[in-house]
């Protein structure tokens, strides 16, 4: 019994990593039909920028907030990968609609300057960058309202480039004073330092629970409630699913179809960025950190079928538990006295390696049998 | 300074990809040493000085680029030695380049032996000298002295080799090894290695660990939220884990692990303060220093002595002169022997909450290196000697 | 595209071309240093792996990103075979290629035996590769998995294969890979100066012959005007009572042979052949020297391996931080402006537009057909 549970946990555990990382991606891909391979280098983003906020809340003056820093890296890794998203939408995938093969390969390249990025550029200068970016953004609509500079747009969008430039570069110049770590561009991988809360585990008599994996559900079922309601509930989670359907008809009902785009494209890379704070839980931050779960997640999505949010729920589950299963050779636990040649063969396949393997192998077959997921989209398929 | 000619060497490390955050140290203390020794009047041969100069070229992560760098710094570049490589995997990449070219490379990095050759000087730890004092000591002095093992490491051939020689040195000691398990590189999905261990070990044990580069953070990070921690008895010594890695991967996450290495930062001598020092003048305060980057600070050192001794860039007469080269390295006094590897001073620490080590014991004075394992069957009673023709890389003792 | 088909007698100029490619490639040897060689005969038979991408990609309209499988599959085939006939090399117990020693294997692996004999390896090399990938496609295909999908698809089996071959140190030395340099073939070390010349002769041969193929294949033939069809309208080859699967099955078979003779000819250059050649970033870069040269224009994907190639390694001995964002940028440069590649863009500024804007005929588009549907058709 306690096997069972250990081994339900340790896969939910695995498909919660799975399904964070691949909820922003069964949006794009679901809805729009996206192929985003930069889609792991913005969840390296997400937590990149969990080590940013980390050494802000290592300052003197937030030091005794540290405990909290994990929430508002949360919000600030969204906006982060989320702006991203978005300038990644207006600049390059707006052309690409309809053609998704040429997007792979843009995105593809997008995913190495991203790499790059990160790799050349010092993080106080690519924090002031974003800074002076959400400025620009928010500028015109702030100014709107303060100034009456309604009359003199180009005033208007001057004044907001000099203000976003003047605040990026002084943040800059700021945290390399006051964070000389960030100072230096480097290839290395960083340290998020979780805090002291959320490193033990929770005693649960001869079995401990990790908090981190029981943390990371827990911002995974928050994830998943709050893109639900989104798409269900709300106007523009409305706007969402009616573009998807039918975009000529919606546009001729008035949806303004290419805010709907760049929404969607926006809330999805978004979800990447939490899904970046969540994995700079587990393991270490560093650019190569999104080229581990980007097919993993592009198999959730294929496997659960495409555009279907619960779907991609029950393939991380499965995929997790059958993770857990196989890599760490339950079977033999079960069943000890299993006959010597089946034995040699769960013993070959225990191991990390060769669970991957296996695993991928199965969803492989799987679509054999089920070639649109396992809940494919009943009814007449939705129009790009 | 005025110098008569100049010498162009090689620098082969990975500036990019999973290797670089390692491997890029080691580029930054070999031109430390390159620029110390320029400034100390650079190589006389001849009775001509000469200044050293590098080229420098990307192995990328990626063994096959490394094959290909080393052709390229060989015939394109000429020069008369390459300093350079990390993984086991590039150093075997690399050698059928230099022994078809009957070139010259230095590889700085403790690993697992079983491997002379005539192209290649090790002056990192063998065997002998970092990983089998290490299981000594966890077996008989440590916490956890005569608790069963668990063997992790990273899926190539340096963890493969080097617990297939622990396995060989527990038996002959009268351990017990409960269990072992690999992860691919590149993948940092650690939590059934956590479950096995777990099973393997539920009363605490010792873990010997041979992950590498940064799938440590993961593992260091789940083991403690999975309660595997120093306080129940479950204590890890790692192989590949020095003061850069404790760095990146944060001290919270391993105070109280092990680790054994030839050189710690906190040695406490003149020569290794003056390491320290110059390192930390050249490349920033927040730096640090560890075994690998000492070792590749020695190699270049001793690859000058080889050529003053030899008083000839060629190949040939630089292997023999560097038999018998000493050198007041930052560890201790070190020196080459025939196999082509070095007597070095072993040293065991643990993992202090600042970051640094403590260090727990010393050995009486330099150990010399043994290429091929006595512990292992296969290799058990052969010896390697460069210096006399008919020994060479593989001969009964 | 009848038209390009060559005619006989040549035309004087198209002699003498052919004249100088043939001295140029003869005379090359002489000209530059045996490391550019050695990397140029490298380069060379990556053109062979493009022009397979170009085939199923440029014609057909299927975008694989797991040609690093079959290209791997065929190196590891030549090295196999290498290692076995390593007379020189120092050897494990029971005279195994060393590697076994270290990890204490006392028995050659079965799938080993076979390849002691050349003759065998010889046709293993691109069969086995070509084998692989028809099973692959055939049974993709046969669910009409298509466009994006079929590309994750191959992601997911290249990183089946990855994984694989990474993790079995015992059979096949995991991700260290298997080396050739030392090794021996006809008498002469596999790494010396004179054995890498010939080498380089060889794949200059095997490109220009692999190249003939294609062309014949795919130019005005019934077999070519079948992938053209599926590419531009798939639908409506059904429906005039064709089935495109066995066309793409044989395509995707032929792009996968063609792959592993690229990948042995290319793992007796480099020294070495690892797990690392499917590794994913590999095979989607293969995708973009095809993209760069011009799809669907068979020599344009090969110059683009080549040209790619060789600006990567000046590049990246000159600058090496710079390479990343050149290549991310020509991905997007590729997709966003210059969709025909360099080939068709001189294609398209040619005198064929200027008939185009006469009124004289309209061109079709170079590239794939647009996937319009969202999802696989089965089911319903």
């Amino acid at each position: 019994m306690t096997l069972l549970l250990e081994s339900l946990f340790n896969g939910a555990a695995i498909g919660s990593v799975l399904l964070i990382a691949a909820l922003g991606l069964a949006i794009v891909f679901g809805l729009m039909g996206v192929i985003n391979l930069a889609h792991g280098e913005l969840m390296m983003l997400g937590a990149y920028t969990t080590y940013v906020v980390q050494s802000f809340f290592k300052l003197p003056l937030l030091e005794p907030l540290f405990g909290g820093y994990i929430f508002v890296a949360v919000v600030v890794a969204f906006l982060v990968s989320g702006l991203v998203g978005l300038l990644l939408e207006r600049s390059v995938i707006r052309r690409l609609y309809g053609r998704p093969l040429e997007t792979l390969l843009a995105t593809w390249g997008v995913s190495l300057i991203l790499q790059q990025f990160v790799r050349t550029v010092p993080l106080a200068w690519s924090t002031g960058l974003w800074l002076a970016a959400m400025v620009a953004l928010a500028g015109p609509l702030v100014g709107n309202r303060l100034w009456g500079l309604r009359q003199r747009p180009w005033l208007l969008r001057l004044g907001s480039w000099v203000v976003a430039a003047a605040v990026g570069v002084a943040a800059a110049g700021w945290i390399r004073g006051a964070m000389p770590k960030l100072a230096r561009a480097s290839a290395r991988n960083v340290d998020v330092t979780a805090p002291r809360w959320l490193r033990g585990g929770l005693d649960l008599g001869d079995w401990t629970l990790p908090i981190p994996r029981l943390v990371i559900i827990g911002l995974t079922i928050l994830a998943v409630v709050a893109v639900y309601w989104f798409l269900n509930r709300s106007l523009w989670g409305l706007r969402i699913r009616a573009v998807t359907q039918n975009r000529t008809m919606s546009d001729c009902l008035g949806i303004p179809t290419q805010t709907v785009d760049a929404l969607t494209f926006g809330v999805g890379s978004g979800l990447a960025g939490v899904a970046g704070v969540a994995v700079s839980l587990l393991g270490s931050v560093g650019p190569n950190v999104g080229g581990d779960y980007i097919v993993g997640c592009f198999m959730v999505v294929v496997l659960g079928g495409v555009g279907n949010l619960w779907g991609a729920v029950v393939a991380s589950a499965g995929i997790g538990v059958l993770t857990d299963v196989i890599g760490a050779g339950r079977l033999l636990e079960v069943w000890p006295q299993m006959p010597a040649r089946l034995q040699q063969g769960v013993e070959f396949f225990a191991t990390t390696s060769m669970a991957r393997v296996l695993v991928f192998a199965l969803i492989v077959l799987v679509l054999q049998v089920r070639p649109a997921g396992l809940f494919p989209q009943r009814g007449r398929m939705a129009e790009v | 300074m005025e110098f008569d000619d100049t010498v162009a060497v090689g620098i082969l490390h990975s500036l990019s990809g999973t290797m670089a955050i390692s491997e890029s140290t080691l580029s930054e203390v070999e031109k430390m040493a390159i620029e110390e020794i320029n400034a100390a009047g650079g190589v006389t041969v001849d009775g001509k000085s000469h200044e050293i100069t590098w080229i420098e070229e990307d192995g990328a992560s990626d063994w096959p680029t490394f094959a290909e760098k080393a052709k390229k710094l060989i015939d394109q570049d000429q020069v008369p030695v390459v300093f350079g490589g990390w993984t086991s995997a590039s150093r075997k990449a690399m050698l059928p380049v230099f022994e078809s070219k009957d070139a010259f490379l230095y590889y700085p990095i403790q690993y697992e032996g079983q491997e002379c050759s005539r192209n290649i000087f090790y002056t990192g730890a063998t065997p002998n000298q970092q990983a089998e004092p290490a299981v000594e000591f966890m077996f008989k002095e440590s916490p956890v002295a005569g608790k069963p093992f668990f063997l992790v490491g990273s899926d190539y051939v340096f963890p493969r080799t080097s617990n297939t020689i622990t396995k060989a040195q527990l038996e002959s000691l009268g351990g017990e090894v409960v269990g072992e398990d690999y992860l691919p590189l590149g993948n940092t999905e650690v939590a059934p290695i956590i479950a096995k261990i777990k099973n393997a070990l539920p009363d605490g044990g010792a873990i010997i660990n041979t992950l590498n580069g940064d799938q440590n953070v993961a593992f260091f990070k789940q083991m403690q939220s999975a309660g595997l921690t120093p306080e129940n008895d479950y204590y890890v010594m790692s192989f590949s884990i020095a003061e850069v890695e404790i760095d990146t991967i944060g001290p919270e996450y391993l105070a109280d692990h092990f680790a054994a290495w030839n050189f710690f930062q906190a040695i406490d001598t003149p020569a290794s303060q003056k390491f320290t020092e110059a390192f930390k003048a050249k490349y920033g305060e927040d730096r640090v220093t560890n075994d690998p980057m000492e070792s590749a600070y020695n190699m270049v050192y001793l690859w000058k002595a080889g050529v003053e001794k030899a008083n000839s860039f060629d190949d040939n007469l630089v292997r023999e002169a560097l038999i018998g080269v000493t050198f007041d390295a930052p560890q201790g006094p070190i020196e080459v022997m025939p196999n082509h590897h070095i007597s070095q001073t072993v040293r065991i620490g643990q993992v202090t909450p600042d970051g640094q080590f403590e260090i727990l014991t010393t050995s009486d004075g330099p150990i010399a290196p043994q290429a091929w394992n006595q512990f292992e069957p296969s290799s058990k009673g052969y010896a390697c000697d460069w210096s006399d023709p008919d020994k060479g890389e593989k001969y009964l003792l | 595209m009848a038209d390009t088909r060559s005619r006989w007698p040549p035309r004087w100029s198209q002699v003498l071309l052919w004249g100088m490619g043939l001295a140029l490639v003869l005379a090359l040897p002489s000209l530059v240093s045996p490391f550019r060689l050695n990397l140029l005969g490298r380069y060379l038979s990556l053109a062979i792996v493009a022009l397979g991408i170009d085939l199923i990609w440029g014609y057909t309209g299927l975008l694989s990103l797991g040609q690093g499988i079959f290209f791997a599959l065929g190196g590891y085939g030549a090295a196999m075979h290498l290692q076995l006939n390593c007379h020189s090399c120092s050897r494990a117990a029971g005279g195994l290629p060393e590697f076994f020693g270290l990890y204490g294997v006392q028995q050659l692996p079965w799938f080993w035996e076979p390849f002691h004999s050349p003759w065998f390896t010889l046709v293993a090399i691109w069969l086995a590769p070509a084998l692989v990938a028809g099973l692959l496609g055939f049974l993709v295909f046969r669910n009409r998995i298509k466009g994006v999908y079929f590309s994750i698809l191959t992601q997911a089996a290249l990183l089946v294969f990855f994984n694989f071959f990474n993790g079995q140190q015992k059979l096949i030395n995991g991700t260290n890979g298997l080396k050739t340099d030392l090794t021996r073939l006809l008498g002469m070390m596999v790494g010396s100066d004179a054995m890498q010349r010939n080498l380089f002769w060889l794949t200059a041969l095997l490109a220009l012959l692999t190249w003939l193929l294609c062309r014949r294949l795919v130019v005005g033939g019934r077999f070519g005007h079948a992938l053209l069809a599926i590419r531009d309208d798939e639908a409506r080859l059904r429906c005039l009572g064709y089935n495109p699967t066995p066309f793409k099955t044989m395509v995707f078979a032929l792009a996968g042979g063609l792959a592993g003779i690229s990948g042995a000819l290319y793992t007796v250059q480099s020294g070495i052949v690892s797990p690392q050649f499917m590794a994913a970033p590999f095979s989607i870069e293969m995708v973009i020297w095809v993209a760069v040269g011009g799809r669907g224009t068979l020599w344009g994907a090969m110059a683009g391996a080549l040209v790619i190639n060789m600006a990567k390694s000046l590049v990246s001995e000159a600058w090496p931080q710079t390479w990343l964002f050149i290549q991310g940028g020509l991905f997007l440069l590729v997709v966003t402006t210059l969709q025909g590649g360099v080939v068709g863009w001189f294609q398209e500024g040619g005198p064929r537009r200027l008939l185009a804007r006469l009124g004289w005929r309209t061109r079709l588009s170079t590239y794939p057909a647009l996937e319009l549907e969202t999802g696989p058709e089965g089911e319903d």
